[in-house]
């Protein structure tokens, strides 16, 4: 449907015959960013309706994840002490890691929960695994505020090379979550057990990416090939380029190698991860494609 | 004379009706030797052309696949065999107030259900007076959908759809919610629509409604086209094959 073509035309004019149900996939949500808008406002709506601090929640929950981490971790565990600035550190990867798990989480259940739209109307329903990334970022931006806020009290002096690092980082991480939401929010419709599996997938990827730890620590537990295959999880370096961005220019620098910082060969590594994170989303988009056709006889 | 607004192309829709989706239950299923799928044939082999700023009742009792039909014309369902052609915007009254939302005020719903209709923003801003007007629940505009009494809700539904400007105008069992007042503006606005050249395909039990606005009537039976004649003979044959 091109809504903007109807417009100029009557219903008069010769329109080109066209298969109905047939669309173009992510390229069709360009056009529809009206309706993507309005969905995304939506979700937001609906998600803090009758709360009395709303948004603020968004802010809330980061906050004790963060303390909660801190107190066992870096207290107890006193990880605190190996690693400077350990607090900017630790919330530098959450911030990462609450980005993929809001995307991937929100997006696998997007099309059940939408089932009213899919089950009516036609539209490109990869709008709605789409919508949640502009969800996750309206609730990614206050987090960065406070995680820049908190890295300057340390002495943050970022170079253009570290933001560019941030912002690769985080676009890895949304490429990624959306590859993998589409995928798992079509199998989602035909089995409900993909969102148990992909509950699963997210407290895994908290401890199965640099967040909590150093690289160091499984670089020196794991056999070299293990610890290959660690690297190869496009969220590590993900996490990486995030402490990169953020902890790294908080530290005192001399004091800290950036060899032992950063693992060896990070801008080759967050390059496998762009790679794996677009087929991701290749892969997702193909069987969302293939799947599309049965959502409304399904749900 | 006009150009095909729809094409029906020897269309086959099959219905899987899954009886189990739990592993313990398809196992238990499997191992008693009892199929765990039923395949019934919503649609065998129905081919239909319908003119631009033609006026179609689609007419057939329960389980005849009409509502079938009209979802392979909108797009939400594609067909297993065969094909589908439509000219220009389709958009439908497939169910009331498909895209709204009750948590969302009237105003918020009449821009998302828009906007899932296929319109831009400027089309809505432009048009939004009407459909206020039209729908006669301006007093509610910023009150939540959900306080609505489903007559409201279904005008504003109603008044969102048909201004909507499409070219071909799906309408399915809709009009029987309306108050009697707002069915007959709401039957007016159809019969409008139809003289400003676009396409109408309607569904509806409400035989009179039917034989008043559409021309052409298609009966369905079982899945297969069984008539397709003038909307009176069509009325009068589907009558004669009443069941009961």
């Amino acid at each position: 449907m091109n809504v903007t073509s109807t417009e100029a035309q009557g219903p008069t004019d010769v329109l080109p015959m066209r298969e109905p149900g047939i669309g173009g996939g992510l390229f069709d949500v360009a056009r529809w960013r009206f309706l993507l808008m309005l969905l995304v406002r939506k979700e937001l709506r609906v998600r803090y309706r009758g709360s009395v601090l709303g948004i603020m929640w968004s802010y809330v929950k980061p906050l004790v994840q963060f303390l909660v981490f801190y107190v066992a971790l870096g207290v107890f565990l006193q990880l605190n002490k190996g690693t400077p600035a350990y607090a900017v550190y630790l919330f530098s990867g959450i911030v990462g890691i609450n980005f993929f798990n809001e995307i991937f989480g929100n997006a696998t259940r997007s099309i059940v929960l939408n089932a009213d739209f899919v089950k009516k109307i036609y539209l490109p329903r990869e709008l709605f695994p789409v919508s949640m990334i502009w969800v996750a970022l309206v609730h990614l931006v206050p987090q960065i505020i406070i995680l820049m806020g908190g890295a300057l009290l340390y002495g943050w002096r970022p170079g253009p090379l570290n933001l560019l690092a941030g912002l690769v980082a985080l676009i890895i991480v949304a490429v990624l979550a959306l590859g993998l939401g589409l995928l798992f929010s079509a199998v989602n419709v035909l089995f409900r057990d993909a969102e148990n599996i992909v509950d699963l997938f997210l407290m895994v990827g908290t401890w199965a990416s640099p967040v909590l730890y150093t690289w160091t620590m499984v670089y020196k537990a794991f056999p070299r090939w293990l610890w290959l295959l660690y690297q190869c999880n496009p969220l590590t370096p993900a996490v990486e380029l995030m402490h990169y961005c953020f902890w790294y220019p908080a530290t005192d620098q001399s004091s800290v190698a950036l060899a032992k910082a950063i693992p060896p060969h990070l801008p080759w590594w967050a390059l496998l991860s762009v790679f794996t994170s677009v087929v991701a989303l290749g892969v997702g988009q193909f069987v969302f494609a293939r799947l599309q056709g049965r959502f409304a006889q399904e749900l | 004379m006009a150009v095909n607004s729809v094409e029906v192309r020897h269309v086959t829709k099959r219905f899987t009706l899954r009886h189990t989706r739990s592993l313990k239950e398809m196992a238990v299923w499997k191992s008693r030797g009892r199929d765990t799928t039923n395949i019934f044939l919503a649609l065998d082999d129905v081919a239909l052309n319908i003119k631009q700023g033609e006026a179609v009742g689609l007419l057939g009792w329960n389980g005849s696949g009409k509502s079938t039909l009209l979802k392979l014309i909108s797009g939400v369902m594609r067909p297993d065999k065969g094909s589908i052609g439509v000219r220009g915007r389709v958009a439908g009254l497939i169910e009331v107030g498909a895209g709204f939302h009750p948590d969302l005020t009237g105003r918020e719903n009449v821009y998302l259900n828009g906007a899932t209709l296929g319109m831009s923003r400027q089309q809505i801003d432009r048009l939004f007076d009407d459909i206020v007007d039209f729908s006669g629940v301006s007093r509610f505009l910023d009150t939540e959908v959900k306080f609505y009494s489903s007559g409201m809700f279904f005008r504003l539904a109603f008044a969102v759809a048909v201004h909507t400007e499409p070219d071909v105008f799906l309408v399915d069992e809709i009009l029987a919610v309306g108050d009697e007042p707002f069915q007959r503006i709401a039957v007016a606005r159809i019969q409008e629509l139809c003289k400003e050249g676009r396409t109408l395909i309607m569904v509806s039990h409400d035989l009179p409604m039917v034989e008043n606005i559409c021309r052409r009537g298609i009966v369905l039976r079982e899945g297969h086209l069984s008539q397709d004649t003038d909307i009176t003979s069509a009325i009068r044959l589907l009558r004669e094959t009443d069941r009961a």
